[in-house]
């Protein structure tokens, strides 16, 4: 078990502690060094691929907890209504489809849509609109089991006493499932930052992210830069996640605290 | 609500309907269009299966094919083999700490997995600490890399998705009575017979869902076997994302998607419908 765990995190903390070597290489050892980071600061290339890849992961973490809260809710509350099984499968397929499959079929859909509409141009928009699609199914599935696995009388009780179904939204179910959308947030965004693939296919020129700008370096060759943007992304995952872990669980706990 | 979720569906749907007309009609091309309008003002439906016809001539494609499949189903079971005594020891870890040691196997996941294959690579160097420690064991030659040989590519997968093994398997360990561990022992059964018999057949679900969650995604996989894995290292993956960006032939592109979908994902699928099925059938009886 603990071989286990050393193999998950070796490759990583191997990452961090050459970040700061000295060397010009990226695997051998020239003593200790902040060189590296300045050297990133200095990338005026990977800071606006950088820019550009945080702008879409919020658009889309965004837009993708939106609609997945939507079907979500429609998946939970819903009973059986006709589609429910189609927006059900439409739900899981983007998750098991292989990324490439998913990005071809989406620049085939723009492609489509701009020979008749003229839009979108290929670019950002088509970059964010291809991972709202694969997040909010994600989205979705964590709103899903949580709204599952919640007592649905606290609604019936509010519809009951008089409140509108956009009252009892918003002021029950909503507060209700706000672990479950923070969680989907992060994890929406994490796959937008994350994805190259589907970047790669739906991207226009000028519109590289950071992992398609990584990806080039790394196939030419790799640069010890990667190596300070390697930890700088892995310590603020490391804190945006347990922030949202401490976080969750104080809230539950003060809840549980409000039933007793 | 209703609304919403079919605003969300239907960019879906049409994503859907385009992968399902190449597999019917076998061609769309970016520049000539399955409906033609002739110079009369009458439309035609023109179809083409040369694509299918390229993909069964040439054997580069089916033995990508085969490359993905064995990369894949290798990978799954060495992320079974490592995965399983971790979510063992996390289902039998005191309750305080389980948390603990899932949140520490979901951490990685949550970064990017194109920069911890990047970080795989200086470990599988010729003087990284994997290759070396593989060539004591006698695995490899000593003073060889890794990096570049179908084990890399192993390895890469193996690592990217051992959550998405341990995770499941955990879930349906921590639902395990454990009682029925402790009355097999009261029976005489000897530890190991005791995991052979009893907790390995109940752990089958977890099993399965874990299984699925790395072998579809790794028949897939495009930037592992890219970055880690030789030349010779093609997977349909590979193959494809070579014949869109080098070649630009789209219908050939999407002829490989469909075919992929058909020959993988479907079956796969299939298999869990199937299995899913039996185990509510049994838990029926």
């Amino acid at each position: 078990m603990a071989l286990g765990y050393a193999f998950l995190y070796l490759p990583i903390v191997s990452v961090i502690v050459y970040s700061f070597s000295g060397s010009d290489r990226a695997t051998t050892w020239g003593g200790f060094s902040l060189q590296w980071y300045g050297a990133l600061l200095r990338n005026e290339q990977i800071l606006e691929a950088a820019q550009r890849s945080l702008t879409i992961a919020a658009i889309s973490a965004t837009a993708a907890v939106a609609l997945g809260t939507a079907s979500g809710l429609a998946l939970s509350r819903f009973g059986r209504f006709p589609g429910r099984g189609l927006l059900s499968l439409m739900n899981s397929a983007p998750m098991v489809m292989p990324d490439v499959m998913l990005g071809l079929s989406s620049l085939l859909l723009f492609v489509g849509l701009q020979q008749i509409f003229g839009w979108p141009e290929r670019g950002m928009t088509t970059i964010t609109l291809a991972h709202i699609t694969l997040t909010a199914c994600y989205v979705t599935v964590v709103v899903r089991s949580r709204m599952t696995s919640m007592d649905a009388s606290l609604e019936e009780a509010a519809m009951d006493l008089g409140a509108k179904p956009w009252r009892v939204f918003f002021v029950i179910t909503l507060p209700l499932i706000a672990p479950a959308l923070l969680a989907g947030w992060l994890l929406a965004f994490t796959l937008s930052l994350d994805d190259l693939v589907i970047a790669s296919f739906t991207s226009g020129p000028g519109s590289t992210t950071l992992p398609m700008l990584v990806y080039s370096k790394v196939k030419i060759g790799v640069t010890p830069e990667i190596n300070a943007l390697t930890t700088i992304i892995v310590v603020l995952v490391a804190i945006g996640v347990s922030l949202a872990g401490v976080l969750m669980h104080r809230r539950e706990r003060s809840l549980a605290r409000l039933r007793d | 609500m209703l609304w919403l979720a079919l605003f969300f569906c239907v960019p879906f749907l049409i994503v859907l309907k385009i992968s399902f007309a190449q597999a019917v009609f076998g061609q769309v091309p970016p520049y000539t269009p399955l409906l033609e309008t002739s110079a009369d003002g009458a439309t035609s439906l023109r179809l083409h299966a040369s694509n299918y016809a390229a993909l069964l001539a040439d054997p580069l494609y089916i033995a990508a094919y085969l490359k993905s499949l064995l990369f894949a189903s290798v990978s799954t079971l060495c992320c079974l083999l490592l995965g399983y005594p971790i979510a063992y020891g996390i289902a039998r870890a005191p309750r305080s700490l389980r948390l603990l040691l899932l949140v520490l196997v979901i951490l990685p996941f949550w970064t990017s997995s194109l920069l911890r294959t990047y970080a795989l690579i200086g470990l599988l160097r010729a003087n990284g600490v994997i290759s070396q420690a593989l060539a004591a064991v006698g695995i490899i030659e000593p003073g060889q890399a890794v990096l570049h040989t179908d084990l890399a590519v192993y390895i890469g997968i193996a690592y990217n998705y051992l959550p998405f093994m341990i995770l499941p398997l955990a879930a349906t360990l921590i639902r395990l009575d454990f009682t029925l561990l402790e009355a097999a022992a009261d029976l005489g059964a000897k530890p190991w017979q005791a995991f052979v018999r009893v907790t390995l057949p109940l752990s089958f679900p977890g099993i399965l869902a874990g299984t699925l969650l790395v072998f579809i995604p790794a028949v897939g996989e495009f930037v592992i076997p890219d970055v880690l894995g030789g030349p010779d290292a093609l997977t349909i993956g590979r193959v494809l994302w070579t014949e869109f960006f080098t070649n630009r032939d789209w219908p050939l592109t999407a002829a490989i998607a469909v075919a992929m979908l058909l020959l993988i994902v479907l079956p796969t699928l299939l298999f869990e419908y199937v299995e899913n099925r039996r185990v509510a059938r049994e838990a029926q009886s």
